[in-house]
């Protein structure tokens, strides 16, 4: 009896106190979340207002560094420039990423399914690689113009070798027992590509794009550095030839925000399509 | 040779034969991994294979699984070669290593062998059990949409025991499949497969590294000898079915038990 009575009043007990654990470790999450937005903003701010009242205190003058609120005015005066500007990079920068990426997996494929066209073709992907962007750049533009193409061109090679040499890796990260389970079960080479090679290696194709996404912008601004009237790039040029340094700071801002939009969307795209861990 | 005439003479009995191996050897350029291995694999019975590192358990199953050719020899299951035996799914095969597709639900990984190999003449045989009725009888039943990390190691295992299931194999092949996994859960899983083996009456040949499982869930143990691979002996092991767990705590069990530790110390 005693025993029952016991279990009785424990029960409530129970369901109260893991109640109040449950409280307490939704609190926790809720700083932790807090915390983790408030530290970095707090750093962030204060290095502005430093900034901000460095410049303002030392007298520096505005074509050598402008103070956070000179950009910021510059940012909101000159957005309609800033945003003409904006679109010819973007575009370059998404077109690019398309081509160098799209040929850097067409090209894995070829070199996962024959192994003589990857002893071929891959010395010279490397030798691609080691030619600084800076120095191809005008080659690129002299052979294509100052035009759109030549820095689509010049962008899909800066994203070309990195998402070569992942695409390859993810295209055999297949273990042999999956293809010893493919063979019993009288898989076609394309049935292995399309159910299992390929899906295996999008976790390395999008760790690949990551990298891609702000390394398109580069390129993009050092094309439009060698030969362009209008993006990002020509703005930076033009804003600091002519010491206008708050729109410089400006345009850059809008460079890196380039980045930002285009390294988030990758993001986004990887967290929708790999859902699994290896 | 007493060994090859003790394989012929079971041939000469009644019950029909699921695979035969007739003298069959293999060889990895000048590394022979099974010589002359004679054996006749009954239908619905339950094998296990035992044997020293480098005997060829694992080559041996792969032989059958037409995963490696043969040097020479012959190999039958059920009259057909193993290519044809392949392509008309007479067998399955469970791996060391779960090896689901970590992106394919549970449900999805069992389906995968019914979306392969029509290209290459595959008629795929359809189980009487649908893949959820498999998942159910493995004991998944809710989980079917779980990925496979999110799953133990055991429900692993058990998912790849569903997807053999799938074209209701005539042979079972697996190669240590709970070699990895944790004591507890391994016995759960020799209880279950016993209960499988009853349930669909497939021939289960069973490569294992222990000692009591062999016996625990095989009718016959093959012991194989290494240096080259081949046969030593062939062990009944005449405990009554159903089996539970407690039997490995009996006397004759352990009989058994020994005998094997023995023969395997002299292999």
């Amino acid at each position: 009896m005693t025993m029952v009575e016991k279990a009785d009043l424990a029960e409530p007990n129970e369901t109260e106190l893991a109640a109040k654990i449950d409280a307490e470790q939704v609190r926790m999450e809720r700083r932790r979340k807090i915390e983790a937005f408030l530290i970095p903003m707090t750093t962030v701010v204060s290095l502005l207002l430093i900034w901000q009242f460095g410049v303002r205190y030392f007298e520096v003058p505005m074509y050598i560094a402008p103070a956070p609120s000179d950009v910021g005015a510059a940012l909101i005066k000159q957005f309609p420039l800033l945003l003409t500007n904006f679109w010819p990079t973007f575009y370059e920068s998404v077109l690019g990423f398309f081509v160098g990426n799209l040929a850097a997996v067409c090209i894995a494929v070829a070199f996962v399914h024959n192994k003589t066209v990857q002893k071929a073709f891959f010395p010279i992907a490397v030798f691609i690689n080691t030619i600084p962007i800076l120095a191809v750049a005008p080659i690129l533009i002299l052979i294509l113009g100052p035009g759109l193409s030549a820095k689509i061109v010049i962008v899909s090679l800066i994203c070309f070798f990195p998402t070569l040499v992942n695409m390859v890796r993810g295209l055999q990260a297949v273990s042999p027992q999956a293809l010893e389970l493919a063979r019993i079960l009288s898989a076609t080479k394309s049935e292995i590509f399309w159910k299992m090679r390929l899906p295996s290696s999008l976790p390395f194709l999008f760790s690949a794009l990551k990298i891609a996404a702000t390394t398109s912008v580069i390129g993009a601004i050092v094309g439009e550095w060698v030969g362009a009237d209008v993006g990002l790039g020509a703005l930076i040029l033009d804003s600091s030839f002519n010491f206008r340094a708050a729109l410089l700071y400006a345009t850059v801002f809008m460079s890196s925000g380039l980045s930002v939009i285009l390294f988030a969307s990758v993001t986004i795209a990887e967290r929708l399509i790999v859902r699994w861990h290896t | 040779m007493s060994v090859n005439e003790t394989a012929q003479t079971q041939a000469t009995g009644f019950s029909p034969v699921a695979a035969s191996l007739k003298n069959a050897s293999v060889r990895f350029g000048s590394f022979t991994a099974i010589e002359n291995l004679s054996l006749d694999i009954e239908e619905g019975a339950f094998y296990t294979i035992l044997g020293p590192s480098g005997c060829g358990k694992s080559t041996m199953l792969r032989l059958v699984s037409d995963l490696i050719p043969a040097a020479s020899g012959d190999v039958r299951i059920f009259g057909k070669t193993t290519e044809e035996a392949r392509i008309a799914r007479e067998f399955a095969f469970v791996f060391q290593d779960s090896t689901l597709l970590p992106w394919r639900t549970a449900l999805a990984n069992v389906e995968l062998p019914l979306e392969m190999g029509r290209k290459r003449g595959v008629k795929i045989p359809l189980s009487d059990k649908s893949p959820m009725e498999l998942l159910e009888l493995v004991g998944l039943k809710g989980r079917e949409n779980a990925l496979p990390h999110e799953l133990s190691g055991g429900m692993r295992q058990r998912v790849a025991i569903a997807r053999a299931l799938v074209c209701k194999p005539k042979l079972l092949l697996m190669d240590e499949p709970f070699g990895a996994l944790d004591e507890m859960t391994r016995d759960h899983l020799n209880l279950q497969l016993l209960q499988i083996w009853k349930e669909t009456g497939v021939t289960i040949l069973f490569v294992t590294h222990s000692i009591p499982e062999a016996v625990f869930l095989g009718q016959k143990v093959l012991m194989l000898q290494a240096h080259p691979g081949r046969l030593k002996e062939i062990v009944d092991i005449d405990l009554p079915h159903p089996r539970q767990i407690k039997l490995r705590d009996t006397a004759p069990f352990t009989r058994y038990t020994a005998h094997l530790r023995e023969l395997l110390e002299t292999c």
